[in-house]
């Protein structure tokens, strides 16, 4: 009976211990609306995830500030769940299933890769939550992928592919008068495989002729060997649909191998850390798509980036103002469906035809996920962002 | 003609940069059988090393080298007393372990300290060279004349002086060698500080021609940079040299021939190829195995 001693003395009162504990966890807590956070925080794209968090905490910092979201006849104060997700599939469709299972969430923001968001997106659909996707442009992330039908608890913030891509494409061929483009882009990531293909295609039906589709890995650091075989074909620009940490080391390698032609971007450009790694001012001239210009702002939005310019001392990129209009997207929803229960909020979304947001007017057509909206052209020029025109859709 | 010289010329870059990380994991599994891990992570230390040297005093380039290769020197020299030789008799899978255990201690610091990419300030001026429609950057020769240079050194040191008779016999046989008075744990602190300085001065190197300096850069070069030094020979110096030249220019020729996406797939396949032909690789004597 000696071992047993222990067990009396340690497992018992600590059962007591942790029964006191659920218990009073049971207990019900000051009621409020759990929106969960999905962002690629460590990773291959640590700033997308710092702008993403700071864009939701100060959305939900002005909020509940005014008191909260109006839920039928009270308000409720937003509680916030940040998850990091490594910018891994794996850990993003994990990141997901806690957020809804464990922590509970009304709704979940992010994750913002698209190689991030299609499998977190997966989980959601299954698991019935409404997620908002701020930056993923792959078409497939708001798709089923078995049966290629619109999935019903996933949207975004942002157009797709499917609209930038030929937007990059007509910029090339009509305003930088491009006959032929080479293309280069990390054959082992989503995103940029589709953009690429996509702009292809874009850019032969616009009369052009694509020369040149090299491709390389992710981590790769070594391009010359692409670019000298883009070097013999002479094209008139070069895009490059890479993140803003691998499109500096491509530039600084072309023009080493004495490339003159512009580069054109896709939105993985649009983080002011692409001109930090660009020391050599390699990119200077290049053009990208993007989803909104601190340049050509509304009213709407000059305050959003005020009151983030002054809160975090630097001005929100693309990112952050994709996710400020997802967070005010599913605050909306959870006011208009008047109740806290997660099919009602998902329904009040997809009842949400129209929207004004820091990065423009939204317009969801009837059953779809993705929102049409107006794309700009950016330059990068005198170690800044420029805004070169705006595209409707 | 043009094209095919250009792209020897990246090749001659690529494969310098992988001979003097390859020449640290030899040089170590000479002396120990071992393999170093964490070697790749040491190199990925070299361009963190010069980061910050720079940010303190700007100092030029050979300078920098020098000192660069000091720090990593002394870096491997830590890593050897206080990781690996206190398991010096255990099975070899521990040290194994240890070797992965310290790359990923060394990785996740330096991405503690900095999460970010940083940008590699400019040592050295931007001058390109034309000669009838070939390019070749200043940097270009520098890398290929350092790496080349360190080699030469290298091999007059194993060759012709005393110490590198002490590492060779310590190579053959620890345990009689050091009954005849070779002091061989000094000689395998030596190697280690050795490898490492040359990994070091390669970590720098890659830095200035990818200048996009992160805590992860050192995981895909690492690993090429030992699958060279084995299919030159592990062990064998001059082997894995040959092993890194041959890897560059597989590597850089499959793109130039063939579609991009193809090319690990091909590189590597050649590389299997070889061993299945040359098991030991291609200078690397088979011997019997140590218990």
């Amino acid at each position: 009976m000696n071992n047993n001693a222990p067990t009396r003395l340690i497992v018992r009162p600590s059962l007591f211990v942790i029964a006191a504990l659920f218990l009073a966890s049971c207990q019900p807590s000051k009621p409020s609306v759990k929106i969960g956070i999905n962002a690629e925080l460590t990773g291959e794209m640590p700033a997308v995830g710092a702008s993403c968090k700071q864009a939701a905490e100060l959305f939900t910092e002005q909020v509940n500030k005014a008191g909260g979201i109006t839920v039928g006849s009270t308000k409720l104060p937003i509680e916030l769940s940040v998850v990091d997700n490594s910018c891994k599939a794996d850990q993003s469709a994990a990141a997901a299933q806690r957020l809804i299972s464990q922590n509970g969430v009304l709704v979940m923001v992010g994750p913002d890769a698209s190689s991030c968001a299609i499998p977190a997106g997966e989980i959601a659909e299954s698991l019935g939550c409404m997620m908002i996707s701020p930056w993923s442009t792959n078409p497939k992330t708001t798709q089923d992928t078995q049966t290629g039908k619109t999935k019903k608890n996933v949207f975004r913030a942002c157009f797709t592919d499917r609209f930038e891509s030929p937007v990059l494409a007509a910029f090339a061929t009509k305003n930088l008068h491009a006959k032929t483009a080479a293309v280069l882009y990390d054959v082992s990531s989503e995103a940029p495989t589709s953009q690429s293909a996509l702009f292809k295609e874009a850019f032969e039906k616009a009369g052009g002729k694509v020369v040149a589709m090299e491709t390389y890995s992710t981590g790769d650091r070594d391009f010359a060997a692409q670019l000298t075989k883009i070097r013999e074909t002479a094209p008139d620009i070069i895009y490059l649909p890479a993140p803003y940490n691998d499109t500096p080391l491509i530039a600084a390698q072309a023009r080493q191998l004495g490339i003159k032609a512009p580069f054109l971007g896709s939105d993985a450009w649009s983080s002011p850390d692409i001109i930090k790694l660009d020391a050599g001012k390699n990119l200077e001239g290049s053009y990208f798509c993007n989803h909104y210009s601190t340049e050509a702002a509304t009213p709407k939005a000059k305050q959003f980036i005020a009151d983030y310019t002054a809160r975090y001392g630097n001005a929100p990129d693309d990112v952050a103002a994709l996710t400020y209009d997802a967070m005010t997207l599913a605050a909306n929803s959870i006011s208009s469906a008047g109740k806290t229960d997660r099919s009602s909020v998902r329904d009040a979304m997809a009842a949400t035809r129209t929207f004004d947001g820091v990065t423009g007017h939204f317009v969801y057509p009837e059953g779809a996920r993705d929102p049409q909206k107006s794309a700009v052209i950016m330059q990068i020029k005198d170690g800044g962002f420029h805004w070169v025109s705006t595209v409707e859709p | 003609m043009k094209y095919l010289i250009q792209q020897a010329i990246n090749a001659l870059q690529l494969g310098s940069i992988y001979a003097l990380i390859a020449l640290g994991y030899s040089m170590v599994y000479g002396v120990l059988t071992m393999i170093n891990f964490a070697h790749g992570d040491v190199f990925m230390l070299g361009a963190f090393f010069c980061l910050l040297l720079i940010a303190i005093v700007p100092v030029p380039f050979w300078l920098a080298l020098i000192v660069v290769m000091g720090a990593t020197a002394m870096l491997g020299t830590l890593i050897e007393r206080f990781a690996y030789r206190p398991l010096r008799n255990a099975p070899r899978v521990s040290a194994i372990i240890t070797a992965l255990g310290c790359g990923l201690v060394i990785q996740n610091t330096t991405l503690g300290l900095s999460p970010y990419a940083r940008p590699m300030p400019h040592l050295l001026e931007n001058v390109t060279y034309q000669f009838s429609g070939i390019t070749i950057t200043l940097l270009q020769i520098i890398i290929i004349g350092v790496s080349v240079g360190l080699m030469l050194v290298l091999d007059f040191l194993i060759r012709k002086t005393s110490f590198g008779m002490a590492m060779r016999a310590v190579a053959s046989d620890r345990a009689t060698v050091s009954l005849l008075g070779v002091p061989a744990n000094e000689v395998i602190a030596i190697t280690f500080a050795i490898g490492a300085a040359l990994g070091g001065a390669a970590g720098l190197l890659y830095g200035m021609a990818y200048p996009v300096v992160s805590a992860a850069m050192g995981i895909s070069v690492g690993w090429k940079a030992f699958v060279a030094a084995v299919i030159g020979g592990i062990g064998n110096m001059r082997g894995a040299v040959l092993g890194a030249f041959i890897l560059g220019a597989v590597e850089v020729m499959t793109v130039a021939v063939l579609p991009s996406t193809y090319r690990d797939l091909i590189a590597y396949s050649l590389l299997l190829l070889i061993l299945i032909f040359k098991p030991h690789g291609l200078l690397g004597k088979p011997t019997l195995q140590k218990a």
